[in-house]
């Protein structure tokens, strides 16, 4: 619950008097109101999930991706305004297409987050730039292994072993605290993320959604790719009898 | 007088060699940098540092393989600060081979880049004139190296110790030596592994001879105030 910042809000190059940056602040709610993004770090890999909010009956099933590849061995999940994080997603894109042509190798997933980080605070350091309305999770394998990463819209970058953003993200968040990652792969990974976005979904005020999950593990060769259809199917299914047992007690 | 040498351009005719073994690299080269038919240098150091755990050994134009490998210090250097670890031997060998590529137009150098990391461990990549780059298990450039490609194809062999990689490069570049006018002086040598970089230095007494060769004489200087022997026919 933030307070409203009269007078200090309206431009990002203005701070208030207890040292905060409103428009910033203001950015973030877009992303908080979005659709959950989910992702966790698996023994073997990364898991991303999206709940993807249909806002029409018309909008062709499996259109308006939400989880995008930026590289062969690195995905990422875009929260907030989407055009907003059309453009993070294209400028990941670009710094790691440009890292392989110079430095002869993937880009490592820390660098990556570093630049899309570095890009995302550029943008709240000028009044004539407004900041990106929107967070990503940055899920990629390496040579040091898989790794999880997530960019907020003031530019901060914090590596997890499982985080969420957007409307459910408490919740989310609080479940997956109670899984044990460490000993998961990915496989039981995407049974366990459909089940918690599932869980998370607000049936009374939002409408239907659409799972949306991607994951990059040594089953996916290191390779990040939709997660396929037959496991996805398994994954809804165990999400819905899940939600069934819950709403049964 | 035909005394073009004066103004001829300091070219390293060389024998520069790279050898992976089990466990690191060992990189070996001459000591001769040549003006035309006068050598400049007959101690030269043509195995470069590029950080803590890669090394170049450098052919062809001196000018041209200095400034290429200057060049890829600094890059490698703000890579290094950026990244928070060591560089690979891999991106080294990219950094360098697109210098090289970018420019052949006017570059003409032979580069052999050497080194360790904890990903790979030793590797060796070639990047010869035109800018391609190749992994190989172990590598020979410059001048010199024409009169290694039979001997090598023959006394090559995996999973080697330091000692007998070692032992190889310094048969090898004593070979080309031998034969090789362009290449000359002492050989020198540097062994990379997880442990760190050693150089090594033999001086011509230190190398076999080969082909009839004559032994090693001291300069002439010490034979002019020493009772000389008379010359042999």
């Amino acid at each position: 619950m933030g307070s409203i910042g009269t007078g200090y809000d309206l431009s990002v190059t203005t701070f208030s008097p207890d040292g905060r940056v409103f428009q910033i602040e203001y950015a973030t709610k877009a992303v908080d109101n979005s659709g959950t993004v989910i992702g966790i770090k698996c023994k073997d890999g990364i898991v991303l999930g999206v709940e993807k909010l249909i806002a029409s009956k018309m909008l062709l099933e499996g259109s308006n991706r939400r989880i995008h590849a930026v590289h062969n061995h690195a995905g990422m999940a875009v929260a907030g305004l989407a055009a907003d994080g059309r453009q993070i997603v294209a400028r990941a894109k670009s710094e790691a297409t440009s890292y392989e042509n110079t430095y002869g190798e993937p880009i490592p997933i820390k660098e990556l987050c570093e630049r899309v980080a570095s890009y995302v605070h550029l943008c709240t350091l000028y009044w004539w730039l407004r900041p990106f309305g929107s967070g990503v999770i940055l899920g990629g394998y390496d040579r040091d292994g898989p790794q999880l990463y997530m960019v907020e819209p003031s530019g901060v970058a914090y590596r997890y072993f499982g985080t969420a953003i957007g409307k459910g993200r408490q919740a989310a968040k609080t479940e997956i605290e109670k899984l044990k990652l460490s000993e998961m792969t990915c496989r039981e990974g995407v049974v366990e993320v459909a089940k918690i976005i599932y869980g998370v979904h607000d049936e009374a005020k939002d409408k239907a959604f659409e799972l949306e999950m991607s994951w990059i593990c040594d089953e996916s060769k290191k390779q990040h790719q939709k997660v396929p259809a037959d496991l996805l199917e398994e994954a809804k299914e165990a999400a819905k009898a899940a939600q069934e047992d819950m709403d049964a007690d | 007088m035909d005394m073009d040498w004066i103004n001829a351009p300091h070219s390293m005719g060389t024998t520069i060699i790279g050898v992976t073994y089990n466990g690191g690299t060992v990189l070996g080269a001459d000591s001769r940098t040549s003006t035309g038919m006068y050598v400049a240098n007959r101690a030269s150091d043509k195995i470069t540092q590029l950080t803590d755990n890669v090394y170049l050994c450098r052919s062809g134009s001196a000018a041209d393989s200095q400034v290429v490998s200057d060049y890829v210090r600094y890059f490698l250097h703000q890579h290094i600060i950026q990244l928070g670890q060591p560089a690979t031997v891999k991106v080294t060998a990219n950094l360098i081979r697109l210098l090289s590529y970018n420019n052949k137009n006017t570059l003409e150098t032979g580069l052999i880049v050497g080194g360790w990391d904890k990903y790979e461990g030793g590797s060796i990549y070639s990047v010869p004139l035109g800018g391609t780059m190749l992994q190989l298990p172990f590598a020979i450039g410059g001048s010199g190296s024409s009169y290694l490609y039979g001997f090598l194809d023959q006394a090559w062999k995996d999973g080697m110790s330091k000692e007998e990689a070692e032992a190889l490069v310094v048969k090898c570049v004593s070979l080309a030596i031998a034969r090789d006018g362009a290449s000359g002086g002492v050989v020198r040598t540097v062994v990379i592994n997880s442990e760190g970089v050693t150089r090594n230095f033999y001086p011509g007494d230190k190398l076999p001879l080969w082909h009839e060769e004559l032994p090693l004489r001291n300069s002439l200087l010490e034979e002019a105030s020493s009772e000389a022997e008379p010359m042999h026919a």
